[in-house]
């Protein structure tokens, strides 16, 4: 079937299968390899976008449900210009990060869940995120960018 | 992992999903959130040759309080249900169980009707739609027939649903100012639960203790005898039979089943 989503604000239309998942489309119809596969199970978080505003997990939407709809990556968060996110800067300042595979869904679910609630606490922010797995379990710093973006001070 | 090919439709409005489900009969899969259907096809557990998305028809995305009953439409989100207000004053069980599914992204995504519908007895919802007294709305070609969902959950991912059929609505009675407790215990954040138990009021229903879920009849009837709740908690495991698998034994299940209720008999002002 013909799918077009605005990825990033670009459209990409392209004729893809059916059973295609959003997160091939996203990184080989649309060439953004920002987006990881991860445990491809609905778990680790990896592969987390914005579909329409609000985080998902791009290995269980279809490519088709997506269709006519807007998805952000995490190429798209900084600005044109290159200014980094708020919280790509804050993951950036707070080593949020180790091996980094993660980061661009960690990043992604961050967005969502400052959308929804703009000044978590820090047992908010660890809640918020369960859904996201970092496998060298470097949590704690992300903790710290996340308090960091949403303008709190860190407290270590 | 890939599903295995099929057709997408997509339904833009209920009639439409009601046609395509007629035409298609047990070769359609009806795709709403897709957070149990899309895992299970890229398994390769299911392999659906057409797949109905019904995530245009709007029109099954509400919340509604009519008289002393609510409405709640089949489509939607475990997100929408947990920030809902009416939900939060009159159901506020339903309201806190949709928060406590899956991880945000899923909330984002699953949907109260995929959930009942998919009848999974690890899964949350259809728990508290049982202990909450929920009738189900359901339409096919010859109209529409209300479930209660005591006859709603039939088996293990089976209900009473036929193929050319759509859930369309969950109605609960009004529950404003209930007492009302949920526990569950899961191996790790985002899981299903080992076991979790639901309470209503004095309706206590049980997730992941039979191949449905079910309510907990013995617990039930002694805290009408005017058992206290610890007496009745100890009861919580009578007619049940837990699976018994790699997560957690038989025995092990009915051990949490006692103590998990007690506290959510607890949480709902049950001394």
């Amino acid at each position: 079937m013909k799918v077009g989503i605005e990825v990033n604000g670009r459209e990409v239309a392209e004729e893809v299968e059916d059973r295609t998942l959003l997160v091939h489309f996203l990184r080989d119809t649309a060439g953004l390899t920002g987006t990881n596969i991860g445990c491809d199970t609905t778990s680790c978080g990896a592969c987390t976008v914005l579909l329409d505003g609000e985080s998902v997990k791009s290995c269980t939407v279809l490519a088709a449900q997506a269709d006519g709809h807007a998805v952000t990556t995490v190429e798209g968060l900084a600005d044109p210009g290159g200014e980094l996110h708020p919280v790509q800067r804050a993951f950036r300042e707070q080593h949020g990060l180790q091996c980094g595979f993660c980061t661009p869904g960690m990043i992604m679910a961050s967005v969502s869940l400052l959308e929804h609630n703009p000044k978590p606490t820090r047992d908010e922010v660890r809640t918020g995120l369960e859904g996201n797995l970092c496998r060298c379990t470097g949590y704690h710093n992300i903790v710290n960018a996340v308090i960091e973006a949403s303008g709190q001070e860190v407290d270590r | 992992m890939i599903p295995a090919a099929f057709a997408y439709h997509r339904a833009s409005t209920v009639d439409e999903a009601l046609a395509l489900l007629s035409e298609h009969g047990e070769e359609a899969k009806v795709l709403a959130g897709g957070h149990s259907l899309l895992p299970l096809m890229k398994l390769r557990f299911a392999a659906p040759e057409i797949v109905v998305d019904i995530a245009p028809l709007d029109e099954l995305r509400y919340v509604r309080l009519e008289g002393d009953e609510l409405a709640i439409g089949a489509l939607t989100r475990y997100h929408d249900l947990h920030h809902d207000p009416v939900l939060a004053e009159h159901a506020p069980l339903l309201a806190h169980v949709a928060g406590s599914v899956g991880d945000q992204q899923v909330r984002h995504r699953g949907t109260l009707g995929g959930s009942l519908a998919h009848a999974d007895s690890a899964a949350d919802l259809p728990a508290a739609v049982l202990a909450a007294d929920g009738v189900l709305v359901a339409r096919g070609p010859s109209g529409e027939r209300r479930i209660p969902a005591a006859e709603f959950f039939v088996g293990p991912f089976t209900t009473p649903l036929e193929p050319d059929e759509l859930l369309t609505e969950i109605r609960l009675p009004r529950q404003t100012g209930i007492g009302w407790g949920f526990e569950k215990f899961t191996r790790r954040a985002i899981d299903w639960a080992i076991v979790g138990v639901a309470v209503a009021g004095k309706a206590v229903a049980l997730v992941n203790m039979a191949g449905t879920p079910i309510r907990a009849h013995a617990t039930e009837e002694a805290l009408a005898a005017g058992a206290t709740a610890a007496d009745a908690a100890a009861l919580a495991a009578e007619g049940t039979s837990p699976p018994d698998e790699a997560h957690a034994s038989a025995e092990y299940r009915r051990h949490l089943a006692r103590v998990l209720t007690a506290r959510a008999l607890r949480q709902a002002g049950i001394a």
